[in-house]
């Protein structure tokens, strides 16, 4: 926690439970509508909240999400281990997924979560080294 | 459209939330794909799936949809009915399938969401 940060949490999220799969989102809104944030602003932080966080539960082994409120803005910084993504380019394109059945039958898995986390940020950064992990940088601002 | 008249309308049955029958919806989507419900759906919305998982609650919570109606007569499990009732989201389960039970609502006068702006501009909010 800097100087500048109003709130600061860490959240970690576990692969492949299911059950417990946006809990951290749903924790984050509770803490911004707590803060005070405008809900629209709520609204578009829990939606690339809960599409990074089922990344991690759908395609990595753990992750963690570090939630950031300052006085301009909401940062959240997902880190993932996992299997990484090969082609970045090719996984923000929307309809492009190398989800399973198992995962589309979920209601997920539609190549729709990163571009809907993009869309709903005012800045997105994304980083990936194949086998390692994924890293994600989302800022919205107030 | 308050909630207990999409219960009659499609003749559900009520899962979660029968205190909560009084509240209105504003729009419907129909969807069985999460993202595409996260994407495209708008608040204080009826949400239409055949998806029974605890992720429709999940996702009603993140998206603010007040209420789910299960189609072509599915119910929820045990822990999306559990966690609905802890959220307060109201879910009913429908024997009709996803095209009737969006055309009939849709008849009654609850709009989609690429006309849900109109409805705003009309009530000046």
């Amino acid at each position: 926690m800097t100087d500048d940060d109003l709130f600061c949490q860490t959240f970690d999220v576990l692969g492949g439970d299911f059950l417990n799969a946006g809990r951290a989102s749903t924790g984050i809104k509770a803490i911004l509508r707590e803060i005070g944030v405008e809900p629209s602003v709520i609204r578009r932080v829990a939606i690339a909240a809960y599409e990074a966080e089922m990344n991690v539960v759908l395609y990595a082994r753990k992750g963690a999400m570090k939630l950031r409120v300052t006085p301009k803005d909401v940062r959240i910084a997902v880190e993932d281990e996992g299997e990484g993504i090969p082609d970045i380019e090719l996984a923000m394109q929307e309809g492009y997924s190398t989800a399973s059945e198992e995962i589309r039958e979920m209601g997920f898995g539609a190549g729709m979560g990163l571009p809907n986390i993009k869309k709903n940020a005012d800045e997105f950064s994304i980083s990936s080294v194949p086998g390692r992990g994924t890293t994600l940088g989302i800022r919205i601002g107030l | 459209m308050k909630l207990e008249a999409v219960r009659d309308i499609l003749g559900c049955r009520v899962i979660a939330g029968e205190d909560r029958l009084g509240d209105v919806v504003r729009v419907g989507c129909g969807s069985d794909l999460m993202s595409d419900v996260l994407a495209f759906i708008k608040p204080n919305a009826l949400l239409l799936t055949g998806l029974t998982n605890i992720q429709t609650v999940r996702t009603a919570e993140i998206a603010e949809v007040i209420a789910i109606v299960y189609v072509r007569g599915k119910v929820p499990d045990k822990e999306a009915a559990n966690l609905a009732r802890e959220k307060g989201i109201v879910l009913l389960a429908t024997g009709l399938p996803m095209y009737e039970s969006c055309g009939k609502l849709y008849a009654a006068g609850l709009v989609g969401g690429s006309e849900f702006q109109e409805v705003l501009t009309h009530d000046g909010r």
